[in-house]
């Protein structure tokens, strides 16, 4: 990192206390599954709060089905959530109805997809997605000011020479330039929380750090917050200042990165670190865990982790483990953690 | 090595006919692989190290086709066997596993069925001894054999990997060749499933030749590993030196674009700049673009495999200096 990132953020909110830039509380989605007559329910995300303070990176780890691309989803207002509450700003979601505080909020906390090479209309040269962004969002610009803010944008995120860039086709850009090219366009919204849904997974590992370090240096220089979303435990240490690790739709551990990783206090992280190949450090022959999803379409009630885990006690099968502050900042929703 | 390798490439290329050029996907590539052993690829996307996989298993088909050299697998040159030959070497000595499972297997039969016609297509077996079979590779990869009745969407994908493995172990061969089995799996599950492949492999004594593009992945099981770039092999050598003391500038670039999750943290560079196409490849070094350390020489001079050590790196500074000048 150029500069040490303020621990969980409060660098900045300890000298103004500054509210939580978004905020959700009790975050609930079922999703209904198997036709009319089966009424199964899929409990995507099940009672997730968190909090994403001004320049702050926020890292939401998982494995795939555990419910953290429909945490970002229902951020970017693409689906409604079944219950809970988001608050941006102190003002809640649900009471934005306008068409003008809907654009506004969509302005604001823009979404950058997975895929660089669908999000990108093949038709128009990369200056098109960035202008109709500008001329939505921001119609206060003429057209001489809206190609400076273009030009502008695709220069933050490294590419230059940016007015070549911008009249380029998607084809003929590379993965790690598309995907440049998305967080341009979020942007040029001039966001304060970027809600980034596996930015980095496409890309050829050697693409990955340096779009990592545009993330790292949007909020140096931007002061733009981060949701980043990965299954990537590794590339979520590397730019985050918390972390939150999800599981079957619960948030199983959140606190500091550092801390987190140093001292993991649920199961389910201890087994993630673990399984994380490093060439760095040797290898640890631990128990082998087959990695089997949990079951998430009516879950029974109690921890959706226990069938995996080696510390299971009898009250894991039938209460389900709330978050617990286990130290200043840092919980696990866990029975036997300590 | 060990004992006379089971698989002997020797200068492989592969070209893709193209329009106006054909493409060379995979550019002279010797490697070799001993009885029992784990070789690794790891390479970036488009770099040709599936293509690669693809010409040694004779799987390629137009527009790809072997343009040069030999693969020698028990002693016999794949490249010029038919398909009838191919045929009964094929699941029986080696066997593939490829990266999609679901993709790989049927999705209107059942794994049983599978299993059959894999051991059916080289000789009449009873239908006991299929199922005893089937069941018992099922259970080397540790899924139940009531899963013989299930259909691959009843599967996890973690479990449709496993039976993918297994269905290749039907035969025990001396040679499974696997691209990128674990990339589409959760860290956990992948993990899992490269112990397990290991230790199927010191109990079974197969060989493995493993296609990647996450270096890491492969740190722990591999005892060779093969670094490609631009259709080039531009490290080979014992899997812990090539980690320890990488000689090439790609191999050094790629260690450290993985962030750790141990140690200290600090801010990495990554490589700079993306893969060159394979159709106009960079004149000189291939990797001279993207080269922090390229000289002026790289971008003119084609450098060889010079051997550095323990390891071959096709770098000019790891040239000997008495070839030099």
């Amino acid at each position: 990192m150029s500069a040490e990132p303020p621990a969980g953020g409060e660098g900045v909110s300890s000298q103004e206390r500054p509210g939580p830039l978004l905020e959700a509380t009790g975050l609930t989605k079922h999703f209904k599954v198997g036709g009319n007559l089966a009424r199964k329910t899929l409990h995507a995300v099940d009672d997730v709060d968190l909090v994403i303070n001004p320049r702050e990176i926020v890292a939401l780890v998982g494995e795939s089905g555990s419910g953290k691309s429909t945490v970002a989803r229902l951020l970017a207002r693409v689906y409604m959530p079944t219950r809970g509450e988001i608050r941006y700003r102190g003002q809640s979601l649900a009471s934005m109805r306008s068409r003008r505080q809907s654009m506004r909020y969509r302005s604001d906390v823009p979404m950058v997809f997975q895929d660089p090479f669908s999000s990108l209309n093949p038709a128009y040269p990369v200056s098109h997605g960035i202008n109709r962004g500008l001329i939505l969002h921001r119609p206060e610009l003429s057209r001489p000011q809206r190609r400076a803010e273009a030009i502008r944008v695709v220069e933050t995120v490294g590419l230059r020479p940016a007015a070549h860039i911008l009249d380029r086709f998607p084809y003929e850009l590379s993965g790690g330039q598309r995907q440049r090219i998305g967080f341009a366009q979020a942007l040029a919204y001039r966001p304060t929380v970027i809600l980034a849904d596996e930015p980095v997974s496409m890309l050829d590992v050697s693409i990955r750090i340096g779009l990592l370090n545009v993330m790292a240096d949007l909020r140096e220089q931007e002061d733009v917050s981060f949701l980043y979303i990965t299954h990537d435990i590794a590339s979520a240490r590397y730019v985050s200042d918390r972390l939150l690790v999800m599981y079957a739709g619960h948030i199983v551990e959140s606190g500091p990165t550092e801390e987190v990783l140093a001292a993991p206090k649920h199961p389910y992280t201890q087994l993630l670190l673990s399984a994380v190949p490093d060439p760095r450090a040797g290898i640890a022959d631990g128990p082998i865990d087959k990695g089997e999803p949990p079951r998430v379409v009516d879950p029974l009630p109690g921890c959706r982790f226990r069938r995996r885990c080696p510390l299971a006690i009898d009250a894991c099968s039938t209460v389900s483990p709330a978050l617990r502050e286990l130290s200043p900042g840092h919980s696990a929703a866990c029975h036997v953690a300590r | 090595m060990p004992d006379a390798p089971i698989l002997q490439v020797t200068d492989l290329s592969v070209e893709y006919a193209a329009e106006r050029q054909d493409v060379r996907a995979v550019d002279s590539v010797s490697l070799w692989v001993g009885k029992g052993e784990f070789v690794g690829v790891v390479g970036e996307s488009g770099c040709g190290k599936s293509t690669l996989l693809f010409a040694i298993a004779q799987l390629l088909s137009p527009p790809a086709s072997i343009v040069a050299g030999s693969v020698s697998f028990n002693g016999q040159n794949l490249v010029t066997m038919t398909e009838k030959q191919l045929n009964v070497l094929r699941w029986r000595d080696y066997s593939v596993v490829m990266q999609s499972a679901m993709n790989a297997l049927n999705p209107v039969i059942s794994i049983g069925a599978q299993f059959r016609d894999a051991l059916q297509a080289h000789g009449r077996f009873s239908a006991a001894d299929i199922a005893d079979r089937s069941g018992e590779v099922l259970a080397l990869v540790g899924i139940d054999r009531v899963h013989l009745k299930s259909y691959p969407h009843q599967l996890s994908g973690g479990m449709r990997q496993r039976a993918m493995i297994a269905m290749a172990l039907l035969f025990t061969p001396d040679l499974v060749i696997m691209d990128e089995p674990t990339s589409a799996l959760d860290v956990v599950a992948q993990r899992s499933l490269m112990g397990q492949i290991r230790e199927l492999q010191r109990t079974l004594g197969f060989a493995v030749l493993f296609v990647t593009h996450d270096m890491s992945l492969v740190s722990h099981y591999s005892d060779q590993l093969l670094v490609m770039y631009a259709g080039q092999v531009v490290e080979i050598g014992l899997t812990r030196t090539v980690f320890d003391t990488p000689a090439h500038p790609y191999s050094r670039g790629l260690l450290d674009a993985f962030p750790s999750v141990r140690g200290e943290r600090r801010r990495l560079t990554g490589i700079p700049g993306s893969p060159p196409s394979l159709g106009r490849p960079p004149s000189g070094c291939r990797f001279h673009e993207r080269c922090p350390v390229a000289e002026a020489e790289c971008t003119t001079e084609q450098p060889e495999l010079y051997p550095v050590g323990e390891v071959a790196s096709r770098c000019l500074l790891n040239r000997p200096p008495a070839v030099k000048g």
